[in-house]
């Protein structure tokens, strides 16, 4: 598994690879780089990179210099809406000074010199701030040098300014230095890691107003996502998908009335040795609508796998059942997990039990790949999120080896964590094999969703234990929900301290930065889940449940005491012991949480008055695991209609701390982005199982928010020079609950289940009635 | 044979008169940057003008544009400079793009109805367009922005 991410290590696999190109010689630094035309500059029209003119300076692995002083960034992170490749070459290019307008950016392919290629968990500016910032120094230092060389100059005292080099009181452009060549500079990983790196105070670029490359061709129709990919000769592929996920045997084919659609071509039994599609029928036609009509048409008998009879019911009240069952599921590591001997001295004692429904990814551009074979390559042309784990899997399905299997990522019209899963392009590769010829597989909505990697939904029991005194003595978290890291990569699931694996992604968040004394933390597989489908990493994850038990919990736990739930959040978030941070990522540790709470509730307004049945509610996090913690809190203000059941989100104030903030507006639109995702599965969006299905698979029953129901937003950011953390997600893991504590306080009814409707709102109302 | 005019090109389709207008769009005429969405209308990434009006493609039949004007993104200003197109790049509207174009073609129709649009009217116009990004912030901002370049007046 060593293309696997390393676990409390930020970006080490990528580090390793990081030193220049030293022992191979001069040779390697002045080649061309064949890649270019296997990678996608998402700046131009169509994607295809521009020639570099001349030869080419590339000093690591990670950019390149040609004559013209221009610097190609190599991008391994999938372009998805966070315009990662702005913020990651902005990194590179203030250590290497250079002018933003000579930057352009590739995004990769899967060429094993990159290692671990995957884009998720908010890790991609945390994981390659340390290599970009050493990739950028070492240049700057190279070409230093090498241009003293060429002026005739000693070295001492020079310096580089937007691409220039200043020194012996002479300068050479960047570009000027690579047409001459001459640079051989060596660098061992030991002293690339001792570079020195700008301080905060003297850059340029990070931090500073800019505009992302990826923009204008998403503006005028030009950016070319993986549903655009074509090859001359390909047919276009829809699945007849199989009753149940796993297990599903086909029986048989009848495709009599499908062959009079125009343009229909076969059916094609999928035979899959990796058992990713069990059960996928492909329809294969001369057009795409060609190819729906007919798969309308196609007739399979299936036999069914498990979970053929599973609804939202049976998967809740297992959840429930294995809650029930004290020697389930895995102990996380914290401080003191034996709770048994405080409940037992507590004066008194809260249980709440929290629920959230499943939710569907339901990004925008439907799955879907093209596979052809070319020159002994099988090459696979869409959209992902994590190619180091769908390639293992791709050469099992193919028996071919990885070597033989290329991914070229293109844009992706979202993704949201369903493109970690890389299913989809199984079936389009194994097509491609089976028929010798391109197959563009695409998959329409309903099919999308109908497969979709939900996000399981989920029950998680909170328990409190006080003194009496207003102090609490110990807390337990249990949550069960299907696991994402179980169904798609079990060999990244650590151990609890009970000797249990479990998935880290599903339970992040309970292991909170409060101080509560004992403190257990169980993590429960609802096994049904996973039987019955395949659980996927969602926008957020396990935080994005967990959170939302935790907080309203919190208040809950204020109310019991009387306190103020602000006053009890950072009367809890004291930075003490464990709590105190350790490391770059950490340092501060929950005074930084305490913090963003404040100044949420400050520029929010906490304690003023409001007009009835209107109030404010906060939640905090750390965002999503206590190794990179954005320290992140929301005050929604909210009204609730008391006649309809109808919550309107008014403000969404978010305030964050993220460290170093490299890409101010990203930061920003990111930041934007995960809120009203929160806000949407707070209040909008949510499905059920019935009888192994989501019931909802389009727009017409499957409601995400809309621009009418969109709130004002105040989003602000910490001034830090800490390390930057993720942004993609932590502001997702705090709306919800921010929701139901205003709800609360709006008109004091508590809701437990999210989605929250007007059903359920009405139906809490008169219950307290 | 269908014929109708694609961002002022003469073009004749030989296809089902029932084919969704959209995927003639991107695959018959190579014009790409008309997205797929849902296929019920109702996410509008499909979004084109026909005859100036916003229509959704993945439910248009080609047969119901025989004769007609299509523009696409692609067709909305020769140079990409639409006043919309201009305050969206301004504002840094897309994340990942997907919903844009149709985003862009829904904004650009309203605001020849609306030249300054309120908040209610770019509620009930822009709402059938889905933004699972969910740019709506600046999109809401961006339409403003538009719409006081081109003259209109809150």
């Amino acid at each position: 598994m060593s293309r696997l991410p390393p676990k409390g290590e930020p970006g080490g696999f990528l580090s390793r690879r990081a030193f220049l190109v030293a022992s191979t010689g001069a040779g390697l630094a002045f080649g061309f780089s064949a890649l270019v035309e296997a990678a996608m500059d998402p700046a131009v029209p169509g994607g295809v990179p521009m020639s570099p003119t001349g030869p080419r300076f590339e000093p690591t692995l990670w950019f390149a210099i040609d004559g013209e002083g221009i610097v190609t960034v190599n991008i391994i992170r999938a372009e998805m809406g966070q315009h990662v490749g702005t913020a990651l070459a902005r990194i590179l290019a203030d250590e290497l000074d250079v002018a933003w307008d000579k930057v352009r950016i590739v995004h990769v392919d899967t060429d094993p010199k990159w290692g671990l290629m995957v884009t998720g968990g908010s890790w991609s500016v945390w994981q390659t701030f340390p290599i970009f910032s050493q990739a950028g120094a070492a240049g700057r230092i190279a070409l230093v040098e090498a241009g003293a060389k060429l002026l005739n100059v000693s070295p001492a005292g020079g310096t580089a300014k937007g691409g220039v080099v200043h020194v012996g009181g002479r300068s050479i452009s960047y570009g000027d230095i690579v047409k001459r060549g001459g640079v051989a500079r060596q660098f061992t990983p030991e002293e690339m890691a001792k570079l020195p790196i700008k301080p905060a105070a003297e850059r340029k670029l990070i931090g500073k107003p800019g505009k992302a490359l990826d923009i204008t061709a998403k503006i005028n129709g030009t950016a070319i996502y993986g549903i655009d990919a074509k090859v001359p000769g390909m047919v276009f592929a829809r699945p007849k998908l199989p009753p149940t996920r796993h297990g599903s045997k086909v029986i048989s084919v009848n495709d009599r009335e499908a062959k009079t659609v125009k343009g229909y071509l076969r059916c094609l039994t999928i035979d899959d040795p990796s058992d990713t599609v069990p059960g996928w029928v492909l329809v294969i036609a001369e057009s795409y609508p060609a190819a729906i009509r007919a798969a309308d048409l196609v007739k399979v008998r299936w036999s069914a796998g498990p979970g053929a009879k599973v609804s939202e019911r049976n998967l809740q009240d297992h959840a429930t059942s294995l809650i029930a069952k004290a020697d389930v599921g895995a102990l996380l590591d914290t401080r003191t997990a034996d709770t048994a001997s405080a409940f037992k001295a507590a004066k008194s004692t809260l249980e709440q039990t929290y629920t959230t429904a499943t939710v569907l990814h339901f990004q925008l551009e439907p799955l879907n790949a093209l596979a052809f074979e070319k020159d002994g390559i099988m090459e696979i042309h869409t959209g992902n999120q994590w190619q180091s784990l769908i390639l293992p899997t791709l050469a099992k399905a193919l028996d071919r080896a990885e070597t033989k299997i290329v991914m070229r990522t293109y844009m992706l019209g979202g993704g949201f964590g369903r493109r970690l899963n890389g299913d989809y392009a199984v079936p389009a590769a194994l097509a491609a094999k089976a028929l010798g010829k391109p197959v563009k597989l695409v998959l329409t909505r309903e099919d999308d969703v109908r497969f979709d990697s939900v996000r399981s939904p989920s029950v998680q029991t909170v328990r409190m234990a006080f003194d009496g005194a207003g102090d609490i003595l110990a807390q337990e978290h249990h949550a069960a929900a299907g696991w994402p890291t179980l169904a798609n990569a079990p060999a990244l699931m650590p151990k609890g301290k009970n000797g249990v694996a479990y998935d880290p992604f599903a339970i992040s968040g309970a292991d909170h930065w409060y101080e509560v004394g004992a403190h257990k933390v169980r993590a429960i597989n609802n096994d049904l889940a996973n039987e019955t489908f395949r659980p996927g990493w969602l926008r957020s994850v396990g935080p994005g449940w967990t959170n939302w038990a935790g907080e309203s919990f919190i208040d809950e736990a204020a109310h019991h005491l009387k306190t103020d739930p602000v006053a009890l959040r950072l009367k809890l978030l004291t930075g003490a012991g464990a709590n105190a941070g350790s490391d770059a990522s950490t340092v501060g540790g929950a005074k930084r949480q305490a913090e963003v709470v404040r100044r949420a509730a400050e520029a929010a307004g906490w304690g003023k008055s409001l007009p009835k049945d209107t109030a404010l509610g906060l939640a905090t996090s750390f965002g999503q695991e206590r190794d990179m913690p954005t320290w992140v809190a929301c005050v929604a203000r909210v009204h609730v209609d008391r006649a309809s059941g109808v919550v309107t989100v008014q403000k969404l104030t978010v305030v964050t701390d993220a460290g170093t903030i490299v890409d101010p507006d990203g930061a920003r639109a990111q930041t934007e982005g995960a809120s009203l995702w929160g806000l949407s599965m707070a209040l909008h969006e949510g499905t059920e199982f019935v009888n192994g299905q989501v019931n909802d698979v389009n727009l017409d029953t499957y409601t995400p928010l809309r621009i009418a129901d969109t709130p004002e937003l105040d989003i602000q950011f910490v001034d830090s020079t800490e390390a930057p953390v993720g942004l993609g997600e932590p502001a997702t893991t705090v709306v919800a609950p921010a929701i139901a504590n205003a709800i609360f306080r709006a008109v004091g009814v508590r809701l437990r289940h999210i989605p929250i409707t007007p059903d359920a709102v009405r139906r809490a109302l008169s219950n307290e009635g | 044979m269908t014929q109708f005019t694609i961002n002022g090109r003469a073009v004749s389709i030989d296809a089902d008169e029932d084919t969704p207008l959209l995927w003639v769009i991107r695959d018959a005429i190579g014009l790409t940057g008309t997205k797929f969405g849902c296929g019920i209308g109702m996410c509008g990434a499909c979004t084109v003008h026909v005859g100036g009006r916003a229509i959704r493609s993945c439910i248009t039949p080609i047969s119901a544009v025989d004769g007609a004007e299509v523009t696409t993104i692609e067709g909305l200003d020769p140079a990409g400079q639409h006043p919309v197109q201009k305050a969206w790049l301004e504002l840094q509207t897309p994340q990942c793009g997907y919903c844009q174009s149709g985003q862009i073609m829904q904004a650009a129709a309203m605001l020849k109805d609306f030249p300054a649009p309120t908040d209610a009217d770019i509620d009930a116009t822009m709402s059938g367009n889905l933004c699972r990004c969910m740019t709506y912030v600046r999109i809401r901002a961006a339409i403003k922005q538009a719409a006081a370049e081109m003259g209109g007046k809150s």
